[in-house]
């Protein structure tokens, strides 16, 4: 049986509905965090079976830059996160909702 | 043959560490099912032939994110649970799905009208790395650069953000000290 792009856009598909599920039913951030590199897992996926069906390394550059900004994100994440576990010693979501209106 | 069975091995097992990751309770099982997750993942780029991406893959995410996490959770009290958002399932489930169809329409609609050129072929006779590295340093010499200047800014960034205090170690202070330490503070936050 022949794999194509098709396969690879389902497992993209289905990674990426798994990480949409763990964004919105988790609370607490560090969790949030992890199903956000889920998500930009699932979409390298998806570039790199593209770039490879069509010969062309146009998306496989836009996994590495995709890389790139997932590796400084959980940079700063973190480094807020570590913050604000410092003054209210917890992270859970409901607890920064001050600017609810 | 072999592809197909390594492609169905290798989804099976990452759909199945993620949905660990999204589902357990306890913090460390979801880092640890998320790196697994990670390295799995690299093997669809190796399926793919893209061997440099897998690589980085493998070195980004399973080295220095997942160490940063793991670091990270040092701070955090990580063996209490962690408590779930209370939401009617079936919404979620359904917008998830929806939201993913979506997004599959959108990069899949290019392929499907197969209005599509190469821009940059991948060339024959040459290595992955290599071609990636002909491509990189010519055609995106300008991302790369400001990937690099964004990578500097985000490491200064995280050392002012978490290394506030991190010349005063609480193990070699005396109990006094300690308290007058964490009065200051509370001073502080009451004029914050």
């Amino acid at each position: 049986m022949e794999i194509g792009l098709n396969h690879y856009l389902v497992l993209s598909t289905i990674l990426f509905s798994i990480g949409l599920i763990g964004v919105m039913r988790r609370k607490n951030l560090l969790m949030l965090f992890f199903a956000t590199e889920i998500l930009l897992n699932s979409v390298n996926i998806s570039f790199a079976a593209i770039s490879h069906y069509n010969g062309d390394l146009t998306g496989q550059m836009f996994a590495f830059f995709v890389i790139a900004i997932a590796a400084s994100e959980v940079a700063v994440g973190l480094g807020l996160l570590i913050l604000w576990h410092k003054r209210h010693n917890n992270i859970d979501l409901d607890s920064m909702s001050t600017m609810r209106g | 043959m072999f592809e197909a069975i390594a492609f169905y091995l290798f989804s099976f097992l990452t759909i199945s560490m993620f949905y660990i990751t999204v589902t357990t309770s306890q913090a460390l099982y979801a880092l640890t099912a998320l790196a697994a997750g990670m390295i799995f993942i690299s093997a669809f780029f190796f399926i793919l032939g893209a061997d440099f991406l897998g690589a980085v893959q493998i070195m980004v995410y399973s080295g220095a994110v997942m160490a940063l996490y793991a670091f990270g959770m040092m701070f955090f009290d990580t063996t209490r649970e962690v408590k779930e958002k209370q939401g009617n399932r079936f919404v979620i489930v359904g917008l998830s799905l929806v939201a993913a169809v979506l997004i599959v329409v959108i990069f899949a609609a290019p392929i499907v009208t197969d209005n599509i050129t190469a821009l940059y072929p991948i060339t024959e006779g040459v290595g992955n790395t290599q071609d990636i590295g002909m491509v990189l340093f010519t055609k995106y010499l300008v991302p790369f650069e400001v990937a690099a200047v964004m990578l500097l800014v985000a490491m200064i960034s995280g050392i002012i953000l978490a290394g506030k205090k991190m010349d005063l170690s609480l193990t070699l202070m005396d109990e006094d000290e300690i308290k007058e330490m964490k009065k200051e503070e509370e001073n502080k936050k009451v004029l914050l």
